[in-house]
């Protein structure tokens, strides 16, 4: 197999696992403060993320690092073109990510409070930002033939990218939900988990279908048959994990809503191949896996490091969920 | 303003905030881990519980300090994609592997096992529990060591070749043994010990002084907190005159900048203070020790060491016309201000050791006053430093290949950069007051205790 379509397929996987992981961080933390005006129970919901939130970041920052290794000019043309919205996402990224570490340190509930709203803030912006942006680069972007973006701010936020941010959003926020239902112990508030997470899944699926919709119509995500036959299938999972978690707190809800979100990534990347961002000026000043990529000796020595690296942080990841499987309880928040 | 300059403002003023939390990472999470080594390997119980409580005590403090670098961390790697595009396609090829290879050898090793040693300390056996903090620290000494590999190829490419208008990876091997790093990433390390050794002395100072109930275990931390800064000043010492010393090859107008040498001369004399005139590309004042320059250099009172002009005239012709100064005065200041700091770190740490051991520290109460104002010094050095390194290869921003005037996103305005621009500076302004304020009530409240036959001693 060629390196660049290898590579591809790395990106792809380092993408469906960033969202697998952090589509349920963003979830709890966008769903926390809806969930429970009361602070202990805010720390055991965001407990139930506590010491696997910061290493699923990773799977972002890996994602990004693996494009400029593999792709130079995919994150040179992406990250520019995206300038303002980055921004955005960073600064959410920042305030949540002191958050977490604040919160425990703060006396008062009412700055405390704070703390759980730049959570709430600092996850439901990355996960509508992403959304709008892998809408983004299948719908097409102006994209000159110098691989240089010629569009402002606003032609990034097209109808289709802000249903498609939408998407993501009360997608992720129901993935958080059964994700929550799975890791708590106290009965009411898991049940509170499954009567918001319900609604998510209401808002998801109209939202899905809507984004789904007017994909058909602003790009050719449905000229692939495999990347078809995903996203049908990803919306399918979706509604029956919503219609599983409206009988029964479970597993079965969070496996389908994980199988909706990796099959929406891989049908999405499925769909552009082999483009990763697709021109809406000239189909032929698209960025794709030839014209975009690294060398082949660079992509060489980078498989070599991906095939033994990977497999390494994916054991010692999932030691980490081992060590935490057990439900959190409420004796678990306290100092 | 333009995006260029507000650009390189915001990459100056992020990275420099970056650097801030950075060496404490480096270095916090050493000292945290010997702490804990020592809790698990003690056999006197009353010990051990002290060095539990003192691997909380500063544990907390490398938490708060571990999220601002994180958080300002993503930042650094999204910059090269956001402000300067161009850069990133002329340097994908090169510039990408590393930063791939720090997140997958580093930030998942970090991250991991910083969330397993944070909530797992009734989940894992104390041995097991020990490792994982030695882990974070594996992993946070090895990220540095990429960026380094990155950064160093901007201050000295090797093993690339120019071809369809871009630098290609030719040989990664010589890209991470480039001697260049050797220099970089020792002189970051050992800055992460110093950085550390003199914030462990500063608390420790304050502790001593204002807390009757942990001055046992604040005694002991100024002993040990001497040794570690000792090493760390000593190691950060050595490593900057070595790497200045391969300058004179690897890159001589910074050499020279750093020196304020116009002129080549043999031997090079080493100016004291000077007045320098970036204009007329002369000092109008200086004061001088003749030939010191060169024997730092070259260990001998002679040797040739070229100066900024004949350089200059030298990379016109290769280069084509044009001025290849760096800001000349800046970089003579800066390395003054570096080098200062880190002798008066020095003095810090004899003088502190020498009280701890030999039992002194109660006839000198004004020094254990003085010491927490020492505490801004390393962080001096710190962004003293990286503005010499940095600032020292402009108008360059890879050496010989790239202009950074070439390396700015074509498609970004003065507006959307200055706003960025703001808006980080007062999110980051917000937050370090934040933490700051979170970090002292947390040194001021939480008392270590050392308890024998049930009596804090």
């Amino acid at each position: 197999m060629d390196y660049t379509v290898f590579w591809f397929i790395l990106i792809t996987v380092l993408f469906t696992g960033f969202f697998f992981l952090e589509g349920f961080d963003y979830g709890v933390g966008t769903l926390t403060p809806w969930l429970s005006e009361r602070e202990d129970e805010r720390s055991q919901l965001l407990r139930t993320i506590g010491p696997v939130w910061d290493g699923n970041e990773v799977w972002m920052i890996t994602a990004g690092g693996a494009l400029f290794a593999a792709f130079p000019h995919v994150y040179a043309t992406m990250f520019s073109t995206f300038y303002l919205a980055l921004f955005l996402m960073l600064i959410a990224l920042i305030l949540r990510g002191v958050a977490f570490e604040m919160r425990v340190h703060t006396v008062t509930d009412a700055r405390k409070r704070l703390w759980d709203g730049a959570i709430c803030f600092g996850s439901a912006v990355p996960a509508f930002l992403w959304g709008v942006a892998v809408t983004d680069l299948i719908a097409g972007l102006p994209i000159g033939e110098n691989m240089v973006y010629r569009g402002g701010f606003f032609d990034l936020l097209t109808p289709v990218s802000i249903v498609g941010g939408l998407a993501f959003l009360f997608v992720f926020a129901y993935h958080g939900a059964a994700f929550l239902t799975l890791r708590l112990h106290d009965t009411g508030l898991i049940l509170r988990c499954q009567s918001l997470g319900l609604r998510m899944a209401t808002f998801g699926t109209f939202a899905f279908v809507a984004w789904g919709i007017l994909l058909y119509q602003a790009s050719d995500l449905f000229h692939s048959p495999w990347a078809t036959m995903l996203f049908v299938l990803a919306a399918l999972f979706f509604v029956m994990s919503g219609l599983s978690f409206s009988i029964a707190k479970g597993k079965a809800a969070f496996m389908l809503s994980s199988l909706a979100v990796v099959f929406t990534t891989v049908s999405l990347f499925a769909g552009l191949f082999p483009r990763l961002m697709v021109s809406s000026l000239n189909p032929a000043w698209s960025l794709t896996i030839t014209n975009a990529a690294s060398t082949p000796y660079t992509l060489s020595i980078m498989s070599v490091a991906a095939v033994i690296l990977v497999p390494i942080v994916l054991i010692y990841q999932g030691w980490c969920w081992y060590i935490f499987r057990h439900r959190v309880k409420p004796d678990d928040v306290k100092h | 303003m333009d995006a260029l300059l507000l650009s390189r403002w915001q990459f100056a003023v992020t990275t420099l905030y970056h650097f801030l939390f950075v060496p404490l990472t480096l270095g916090l999470s050493i000292w945290v881990a010997l702490l804990e080594t020592c809790s698990v390997r003690t056999e006197r119980p009353a010990w051990r519980d002290t060095c539990r409580q003192l691997v909380r005590f500063f544990g907390t403090l490398f938490l708060i300090n571990f999220a601002m670098g994180v958080v300002t961390g993503i930042v650094q790697e999204f910059h090269f994609g956001m402000n300067w595009s161009e850069y990133a396609r002329f340097m994908g090829d090169i510039f990408g592997a590393p930063l791939a290879l720090e997140a997958l050898t580093a930030f998942f090793l970090e991250s991991t096992f910083l969330g397993i040693w944070m909530f797992g300390w009734d989940k894992l056996s104390p041995k097991l529990h020990c490792a994982c903090i030695w882990l974070v620290a594996l992993g946070s000494n090895l990220s540095a060591f990429w960026i380094l590999v990155a950064n160093s190829f901007m201050q000295h490419p090797v093993g690339y070749a120019i071809q369809d208008g871009r630098a290609e990876m030719q040989d990664f091997f010589a890209l991470v043994t480039n001697h260049y790093v050797v220099g970089e990433y020792t002189h970051a390390l050992t800055a992460g010990l110093t950085t550390t050794g003199v914030l462990i002395l500063a608390i420790s100072a304050w502790k001593y002084m204002h807390d009757k109930e942990s001055r046992y275990a604040f005694t002991q931390t100024l002993k040990a907190g001497a040794i570690f800064l000792a090493v760390g000043v000593l190691g950060i010492m050595g490593s900057g005159h070595m790497h200045t010393q391969y300058l004179a090859q690897a890159n001589p107008m910074k050499l020279a900048s750093m020196e304020a040498l116009w002129e080549t001369e043999n031997p090079a004399p080493f100016a004291i203070v000077a007045d320098i005139n970036q204009q007329a590309r002369q000092n109008d004042f200086e004061i001088t020790v003749p030939a010191l320059f060169s024997f730092m250099v070259y260990n001998q009172p002679s040797g040739e060491i070229k100066g900024i002009n004949a350089i200059n005239a030298e990379w016109e012709k290769k280069y084509g016309g044009g001025d290849y100064r760096p800001d000349v005065c800046g970089l003579f200041w800066a390395f003054r201000a570096m080098v200062g700091s880190g002798g008066l770190m020095l003095l810090a740490a004899l003088l502190t050791g020498f009280l701890a051991w030999t039992d002194r520290l109660r006839l000198f109460p004004l020094w254990l006053k003085i010491l927490p104002f020492l505490l801004p010094l390393p962080f001096i050095a710190n962004s003293s430093g990286w503005f010499v390194a940095e600032a020292g290869r402009q108008p360059w921003i890879v050496v010989g290949l790239q202009k950074t005037s070439a390396a700015v996103s074509p498609n970004l305005g003065g507006l959307e950069v200055g706003a960025t621009l703001a808006g980080f500076t007062l999110v980051y302004l917000a937050l370090i007051v934040i933490a700051l304020y979170l970090a002292c009530r947390h040194i001021k409240k939480t008392h270590v205790t050392h308890v024998v036959e049930g009596r804090n001693v």
